[in-house]
């Protein structure tokens, strides 16, 4: 049950026309009793889910397993594995700054120290007004453009320090 | 619908004699194309053909990547009537047209690139610039990766057809064992012994996986191959099933690489309705299915175990081995995993044919291997070379050496498993065993090059930074000694290292080497020892100097301003932190405890005016 105090209300009663649409995809996955075929559709299940709300708190992570027959504690397993799954909310501009090797070697590291000053957020933190999260990411494969910062959908490169301010004004 | 095989071929005449333009556009859109502004490039090449309504003499063609990343976007034009083919980099929107306005001539004012490569399927190699030997990018940068016809014309799934009506599964895997193909992935494994092991296995139901979770930063070639030639793994992976006896076949792909997953879904589509894939091949009776999984961001997921575990939809922890995955793997079923670039090195072996497959490459790993160049070199890009150049002509001839004249100081093969390469092994044949010899390894094609300005200490410190994230945690020496080597190198990178440090780096690292479990934590240390054998002086110099040698570790560093300082400014309105002060015309002055050590004031100095020590 979410937390009757805060805002955070139970995602999947708040927004019953996302749990429907989760649950069209899910039901079209064609489930059966077989434990290890609905096994096999998790993560799959998750993407999904991750990708209509946003991120993954425990009510949908609740709801998934109930789907999917299986048990919460695997679904919070795989979700705490893998990198791409997040437990909290996510902010409208997400700023990823490429730490790849080859974007290290050409400062990338100067880079996202000025977006974590800058913005006063360490990585892997969203602001409180939810408006940036600043994450870091293993590679976007634009290393002749390094460093890279992807910022939602849109890749700058060959960026500086400098082009910080320049950057974050742009999210408007 | 291609219901027999002879129906292929037919089409692929028919094809073949398609009245062509005069003249061929292709478009780089890869990722790092569109990412350079390809899309922009191709609209405005599209407006200016309709404008000139020049449809009957151009045709526009978007493809995969060239490989010429450090030119992007670029385009090619093949003038068919002459077979020139002019390549050209640095391609805006603005000066896209002037290619349509010179007809069949050469555009000016856009510069020019030169082929570096041959296709040892279509040609000769005719000069000693052709570095490269493409093919497994052969056609990437050359036909349209969601068109499939644009496949087939180039003979495409003529492999399948070929291995499918003339040959028995058994003649299939012995013909892989004779072409000698070992693992692209990194490991070497001759990929025929993988099939014949599958094979042998009585089990009925069998899996064949295509290992598409790159996860090495700073190695594309993977995504490179899917985007651009899409339909060379499908083809290989239906000859693979047909080989081992699999029906259905996985590709697990990271997530991260949405235009790869893209255009797969859409090769998978049209094959399926070409009846190339799915039931009853070509007519021939045999089946075999692929499906797509995604990867969800570990890096541990691309050892076979733990990917295996990943499309179970359980956590990718790897396990022991044997059983091997060809005895019992998904869901306790006989399976392959190969990784992309060895399966579209296959459909190339079967339309080549072994003897001119083994010309290329060496007499213990024949064919060619894709690496992705990046770091600090001034060409950076994907080359095919065949296995056994030297390294100095991948980085010197092909990457045209460090930028800005930089001396060169190392490259790092092998990616977070891999080691570094010094100006005195350059000469050294690329190839598997050479590589583990100098203490790195082949790894999945990533070749980062380190200038003098790179202090090796922290590049080790880096790498270990991402085996501490990836490690999965399974074991205790990859989870626990890993972090001990980070904190060690930490504080050595801080000035705090002692000498005892040394051996015990060593020490630490040769125990994780041999107590890890899968290949992640065996290979993790190898940084470390990596660079401690070729760069011991720069350790020392951390730990007895307190001093970093080419001036990175920002604990060691600090920035002042001497009295070449003209008081220009520049310094001042470049920092980032607003922390050098200083009226016109007069000396500047740094505040240390703002100062974040980012070096800005240091790069955009005219007159040699700030000191780092």
């Amino acid at each position: 049950m979410a937390c009757q105090n805060c805002e955070e209300l139970d995602l999947i009663v708040k927004f019953p026309e996302k749990t429907a649409e989760l649950d069209t995809y899910i039901d079209s996955l064609g489930l059966n009793n077989d434990m290890e075929h609905n096994r096999g559709l998790l993560i799959q299940c998750l993407h999904r889910a991750q990708h209509i709300f946003g991120y993954l708190p425990l009510e949908v992570q609740k709801h998934v397993s109930k789907k999917l027959s299986l048990h919460l504690s695997e679904v919070y397993g795989v979700i705490s594995f893998y990198h791409y799954f997040t437990e909290t909310p996510v902010g409208r501009y997400k700023i990823n700054v490429c730490t790849g090797t080859a974007c290290f070697v050409k400062g990338a590291g100067t880079v996202l120290e000025e977006f974590k000053r800058y913005l006063n957020l360490e990585q892997g933190e969203t602001s409180a007004d939810r408006k940036f999260s600043l994450g870091g990411v293993r590679c976007l494969g634009a290393c002749s453009l390094a460093p890279v910062v992807m910022v939602n959908d849109k890749v700058y490169g060959n960026v500086t320090p400098k082009m910080v301010p320049e950057i974050i004004n742009e999210c408007k | 619908m291609i219901d027999s095989v002879e129906k292929l071929y037919k089409q692929i005449d028919e094809l073949k004699n398609t009245p062509k333009t005069a003249s061929t556009i292709l478009v780089s859109l890869g990722t790092c194309g569109i990412a350079a502004g390809g899309n922009p490039v191709y609209e405005a090449l599209k407006s200016a053909i309709a404008d000139n309504k020049l449809e009957h003499v151009f045709n526009l063609v978007p493809t995969g990547c060239m490989g010429m990343c450090h030119s992007e976007p670029t385009i090619e034009v093949v003038h068919h009537a002459t077979g020139e083919r002019v390549f050209y980099g640095n391609v805006t929107p603005e000066n896209a047209s002037a290619v349509v306005n010179a007809g069949q001539g050469v555009a000016v004012g856009i510069p020019l690139l030169e082929r570096s490569w041959y296709c040892p399927e279509d040609e000769e190699k005719v000069s000693d610039e052709q570095v490269q030997a493409r093919i497994v990018l052969r056609n990437c940068g050359r036909i349209n990766p969601e068109v499939i016809d644009e496949y087939l014309v180039n003979g495409g799934y003529t492999a399948l057809a070929k291995v499918l009506t003339g040959m028995s599964p058994d003649e299939v895997v012995q013909k892989v064992l004779d072409s000698g193909l070992r693992g692209r992935g990194g490991g070497g494994f001759p990929t025929g012994k993988k099939w014949e092991f599958a094979a042998k296995q009585k089990e009925k139901t069998k899996y064949l996986i295509c290992n598409a979770d790159e996860g090495d930063p700073g190695a594309f070639m993977d995504r490179a191959v899917l985007e651009g030639d899409p339909h060379a793994v499908l083809e290989a992976m239906a000859i693979g099933g047909y080989a081992i006896g699999a029906e259905h076949g996985y590709i697990y792909i990271r997530a991260e690489y949405p235009l790869a997953i893209q255009r797969l879904q859409i090769a998978i589509k049209q094959a399926e309705a070409k009846g190339l894939l799915g039931k009853n091949i070509m007519g021939t009776g045999v089946n075999f299915t692929i499906e797509l999984k995604y990867g969800a961001g570990a890096f541990v997921c691309g050892e076979e175990t733990a990917l295996i575990h990943s499309i179970e939809g359980k956590r990718g922890e790897p396990t022991f081995k044997p059983p091997f995955p060809a005895v019992s793997g998904l869901w306790g079923k006989p399976t392959i995993v190969n990784n992309v670039e060895t399966y579209a090195s296959i459909p190339a072996i079967f339309r080549m044919g072994i003897e001119s497959f083994r010309k290329i490459g060496t007499e213990k790993s024949p064919g060619t291997k894709v690496f992705a160049l990046a770091g600090k070199i001034d060409r950076m890009g994907l080359v095919e070379v065949p296995i056994g150049t030297p390294i100095r002509d991948i980085i010197f001839k092909l990457g045209k050496g460090c930028k800005y004249g930089k001396k060169f100081k190392a490259v790092q093969t092998g990616g977070p498993s891999g080691g570094c390469i010094t100006t005195d092994n350059l000469d050294t044949p690329i190839d598997y065993d050479t590589l583990i010899a100098l203490g790195s390894m082949m790894g999945s094609g990533g070749m980062i090059v380190m200038d003098e300005d790179d202090c090796m200490v922290n590049i080790a410190k880096f790498f270990l930074e991402f085996t501490l994230d990836e490690s999965c945690g399974k074991c205790t020496p990859c989870r626990i000694g890993n972090r001990r080597l980070f904190d060690m190198l930490e504080m050595i990178c801080d000035g705090k290292g002692t000498e005892d440090m040394i051996e015990r780096l060593r020490t630490l690292a040769n125990i994780i080497k041999d107590t890890s479990l899968c290949g992640l934590g065996q290979t993790s240390p190898n940084p470390v020892l990596s660079t401690m054998n070729n760069f011991m002086d720069e350790y020392l110099a951390h730990i007895k100097e307190h001093r970093c040698p080419a001036g990175v570790c920002t604990k060691l560093i600090t920035y002042n301003i001497n009295d070449n300082c003209v008081g220009c400014t520049l310094c001042a309105r470049n920092c980032p932190v607003a922390c050098i002060s200083g009226e016109k015309k007069t000396k500047h002055v740094i505040d240390q405890d703002k100062c974040i050590k980012c070096g800005v004031c240091f790069n955009t100095c005219k007159f040699h005016a700030i000191d780092r020590v």
